[in-house]
């Protein structure tokens, strides 16, 4: 291509074209590293605001029954509050270890149940039969007057 | 290299490929004093698609109800990597494609490339300009704030004084008697759903309406080239003006990530209905000289009410502005008086923007 304004009587000057070439693509390429970047970052939702909550109050005394749990707000997840036959607090996370599914508590197994694929967990958040593979995260639980308060474990 | 000449003979195969873009290689764009002005059409819809890339972007994040909208931008604003970024430059290229698609207009009118076989062209770029502003009306009121929402009041109350249908106009535009939540979401519709689908199919039109036609050559120099042809000179428009005109774009980029950085766009502070409007509240800037102008109308014309002979005559204005083409009828005098109405037009909208600006 003999474009306008270039004199075709000399001969190509080979290194000064490569130069001119190298710097005006990698210009071009640099620039557009640059329009895209902050779009793949936006892209990426910052980590939720509500991770911050780690003490939750999970419900007041005498709301619950002996051999009874019921779900409570920890944060943006589910966490299960567990009252036993013998009378003491216990507190997991309700989000099964397996796939995701919120578990609840059975008061003919006493035990923790995931209804998706049949998990089943002790009262400790232990995975004992069926495919969860990992325990519930428990938590602790001080009663504090009537409120019933659940704190994230600290990791030591 | 190889594999680009193995897809283009595979597309060829099938599809034609040198048939379908024979029109880009034969399409020539006319070199003279005034070739500058051809890149503001261009300009328009580049800042258009910006519009479209970052509008999708910010709906990743936008939520449409009175209750989360202006925490919804907020957030984008204050949390989302880039977000101010995003926002800012969405707000930065609406304003920038609004004044582009005017002086777009203008310099078709000046250099006269409106004239016959191009009327529908014009017509149709015009409705396009009109679409525009709907564009910058329904996303003003998105970030839900103070302004926005009283701008909106003001705005739609003033469709209210429509002759016969105005009353039902602005229930439609409101979704109810008030500014609530359920304009809100009308807007939204609007905006991200109505107006692109309308447009896109329009702009299509348009530019297929340029390609059919080629580019117009304004009067004067035809002539020239008509009395003495050596003088006529144009460039092929692939790639010797794309070229140019990408060259252009990627300087507007630049421009808008700068604004956007130097001045990111205010939030303000969310809408209260039950707040009294803040002082000195004022629409945006291409709606200021309609707005100043019926400011001053008084409220009574004899037996009319002055808000109403207003609208009309915008109406009646806006009309005759998209039939102008019809109106040139190729003569000399004609056309005198179209450049006579378009210098009057852009003097008086001047001049009211500043007055609008700096009075109370
Ligand atoms: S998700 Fe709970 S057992 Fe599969």
């Amino acid at each position: 291509m003999n474009a306008p304004g270039v004199d075709i009587s000399q001969p190509p000057l080979p290194l000064r074209r490569r130069l001119v070439e190298l710097l005006l693509g990698g210009g071009l390429l640099a620039s557009a590293a640059s329009f895209l970047y902050p779009i793949l970052r936006y892209i990426v939702p910052p980590p939720s605001a509500d991770l911050g909550g780690d003490t939750v109050v999970a419900g007041k005394v005498g709301d619950l029954k002996p051999n009874s749990g019921r779900i409570f707000r920890f944060g943006s997840k589910p966490g299960l509050l567990v009252f036993t036959a013998d009378r003491e607090y216990r507190a997991l996370s309700a989000t099964c270890t397996h796939l995701d599914c919120t578990v609840q508590y059975r008061d003919d197994l006493h035990q923790v149940w995931c209804a998706c694929h049949n998990g089943i967990y002790d009262l400790n958040g232990r995975n004992v039969s069926g495919p969860p593979p990992r325990p519930l995260e428990s938590y602790e639980v001080h009663v504090q007057g009537d409120e019933i308060v659940v704190t994230r474990r600290q990791k030591a | 290299m190889r594999l680009a000449t193995h897809v283009r003979d595979w597309l060829d195969e099938r599809f034609g490929w040198d048939e379908l873009t024979h029109f880009l290689r034969k399409k020539t764009v006319p070199v003279h004093r005034y070739s500058y002005w051809y890149f503001l059409g261009g300009m328009t819809l580049f800042l258009f698609l910006v519009q479209v890339l970052t509008g999708i972007l910010l709906l990743l994040y936008y939520r449409p109800t009175a209750n989360e909208a202006f925490e919804s931008v907020q957030y984008v604003m204050t949390r989302v990597p880039f977000g101010w970024l995003i926002r800012s430059v969405h707000s930065w290229a609406a304003n920038l494609m609004i004044l582009f698609a005017f002086a777009h207009m203008f310099s078709v009118l000046f250099l006269r490339a409106y004239r016959k076989p191009r009327e529908l062209t014009w017509v149709s770029g015009m409705v396009l300009l009109l679409l525009a502003m709907g564009f910058g009306f329904s996303g003003y009121l998105l970030p839900w704030n103070t302004l926005a929402f009283f701008a909106t009041k003001v705005g739609t109350d003033i469709v209210r004084q429509v002759p016969v249908v105005g009353h039902w106009l602005m229930i439609f535009l409101r979704g109810g008697e008030e500014v609530t939540g359920a304009t809100l979401s009308r807007f939204f519709g609007l905006h991200v759903a109505v107006l692109p689908g309308i447009t896109t199919m329009l702009l299509l039109v348009h530019l297929l309406l340029v390609q059919r036609f080629g580019i117009s050559v304004p009067p004067g120099e035809e002539a020239a080239w008509r009395a003495r042809p050596p003088e006529k000179r144009e460039m092929p428009f692939f790639p010797n003006f794309l070229l140019r005109e990408l060259m252009a774009w990627y300087v507007a980029l630049g421009v808008l990530g700068a604004l956007a950085a130097l001045a990111p766009w205010e939030l303000g502070t969310k809408a209260d209905a039950f707040a009294p409007a803040p002082a000195g509240i004022k629409p945006e800037w291409y709606f200021l000289w309609m707005f100043q102008t019926l400011k001053l109308i008084p409220a009574k014309l004899g037996p009319l009410d002055g808000e109403m002979v207003g609208v009309l005559a915008f109406g009646v204005a806006g009309l005759l502005w998209l039939l102008l083409p019809f109106f040139d009828r190729g003569d000399g005098r004609n056309a005198r008086w179209i450049a006579g109405a378009g210098v009057f037009a852009l003097v008086y909208m001047a001049s009211m923007s500043v007055y609008g600006y700096l009075a109370p």
